[in-house]
């Protein structure tokens, strides 16, 4: 039995969100597959829930009239695998979905969850940070959108208000149409396990030069982390190998990887510049660049 | 801090008033299915797998409230007047069974891979990926993967995969 102290269930948004205000110690669970993971191990902090696992209007996959994709934050890995829209549109997201745990996990685990539990290891978190997503708060204030990476605030952190509700993420048009996009995990195992390193890359080219490039990491510092730096230095850059010398000299200025029971601090560095430059390639892969 | 449920488990009708702390592992065991269960407790084995709306899930990390309206696949509901179910017998034909404790949770996924998968042309990867949410610690998954394959249709040409060591 989960050591649950108070347990209310919502059958919408706004009734979520007034449960949160009654009780400022309450907590969402979507999925469950981390609250209640936190619940069989004793933390006190996950011991109040409003429950928003049956909320239909948080599942929703949509595209508005103006092209924008809009993710329902409840909506599980296995609901973005499945949805043409993501697949023809944005499918980064989908590989970053397919690459969470396993089969039973995927089924249940939500995408909200997974960025809103603030874990720098979040396998959708590097394809939504290079497909710019924006993320939909609802709090008794009402809505509010900020982007995917002022979201994130430190280790666990996100800036969400304990009685706000994350409904969505949005993904403009504008941020994917013509771009070209990759994810690659790795990882000691190929399934249930936890990244030891994260890497998605988006391009968008403007004839054989760089038009922009967008590139983010898990488990490289304390957050999820889009590489600024080196994003700036490969504006223009021709598409060819000297991108990839680029990307792979440039990369470790953008962030603070650590020593951790998983992996040390040096290998990770050179899993990060092996993953900037070999995702860089799988890009130019589908760009029909040539390297010989 | 009980609440009235009501979904049905093998395709019988089941309510019951359920402390909304329990896992749907919880719930099952206690009311007699037993071939649901509980290895690692927090969702990386499988073992406790059953179906819900015939999608696999772990019951060990599922609140059992979460069941209103929806119906239940458990291993008891596999065997049909004495018979086992295709996968069941596949498992047996295959010896993909050692010590048992997987082998209820690894069924019910297979049941699932081989219902959505049936008569479509299926690679050993697909097989394997389908199945890495359940651990098996006794087969080195071998018989396993055999006997999933002899469920599907094997009429289909089978995709070969690039770099794929198990083959024999």
């Amino acid at each position: 039995m989960f050591d649950i102290e108070s347990y209310h269930k919502a059958d919408s948004v706004d009734e979520a969100i007034s449960l949160l205000l009654q009780n400022p110690n309450a907590i969402p669970i979507a999925g469950g597959t981390d609250v209640l993971v936190r619940l069989r191990q004793g933390n006190p902090d996950y011991g109040h829930v409003v429950d928003i696992h049956d909320v239909a209007d948080l599942k929703k996959i949509r595209i508005e009239s103006d092209g924008t994709i809009v993710v329902g934050s409840g909506a599980t890995f296995t609901d973005l695998i499945a949805s043409h829209i993501i697949t023809d549109n944005i499918p980064v997201l989908a590989q970053g979905a397919g690459s969470v745990g396993g089969p039973q996990v995927r089924n249940q685990a939500t995408v909200g969850g997974n960025i809103c539990n603030g874990a720098p290891s979040a396998d959708s978190a590097a394809p939504l940070l290079v497909l710019d997503a924006v993320v939909e708060l609802k709090g008794p204030q009402g809505l509010r959108r900020i982007p995917l990476h002022e979201f994130y605030q430190g280790p666990s952190r996100v800036d969400r208000e304990q009685a706000e509700i994350m409904t969505a993420l949005r993904i403009a048009p504008d941020d994917f149409q013509c771009w070209v996009s990759s994810y690659y995990k790795y990882a000691m195992r190929d399934a249930m396990d936890i990244a030891t390193i994260g890497c998605a890359l988006a391009c968008l080219p403007q004839g054989k030069k760089v038009g922009r490039l967008r590139l983010a990491f898990t488990v490289a510092g304390p957050t999820p982390l889009r590489c600024w730096k080196t994003e700036e230095k490969a504006r223009g850059a021709a598409l060819d190998q000297s991108l990839v010398k680029l990307v792979g000299e440039s990369v470790l200025d953008d962030l603070r990887p650590r020593d951790s029971w998983r992996a040390p601090k040096d290998l990770r560095e050179q899993i990060i510049k092996t993953l900037a430059q070999r995702v860089l390639i799988q890009v130019f892969q589908q760009l029909g660049v040539s390297l010989a | 801090m009980n609440r009235k449920i009501s979904c049905s488990i093998n395709s019988e009708s089941f309510s019951a008033s359920v402390d909304v702390r329990k896992s749907l592992l919880e719930i099952l065991r206690e009311n007699g299915y037993i071939g649901v269960k509980e290895g690692c407790g927090v969702g990386e084995c499988g073992a406790c797998t059953v179906l819900v709306d015939d999608v696999p899930v772990d019951s060990c990390l599922y609140l059992a409230i979460w069941v209103e309206g929806r119906s239940i696949r458990t291993i008891e509901g596999e065997s049909r007047d004495g018979s086992l179910s295709a996968v069941q017998q596949a498992y047996l034909d295959n010896g993909a069974v050692q010590c048992g404790f997987c082998t209820p949770g690894l069924i019910m996924t297979s049941t699932a891979f081989v219902e959505k998968h049936k008569g479509r042309s299926v690679s050993r990867g697909e097989i394997r990926r389908g199945h890495a949410g359940n651990l098996c610690r006794c087969t080195g998954y071998e018989d396993i993967l055999k006997a999933v394959e002899q469920c599907l249709d094997n009429t289909q040409e089978k995709k070969t995969d690039k770099g794929d060591s198990c083959k024999p």
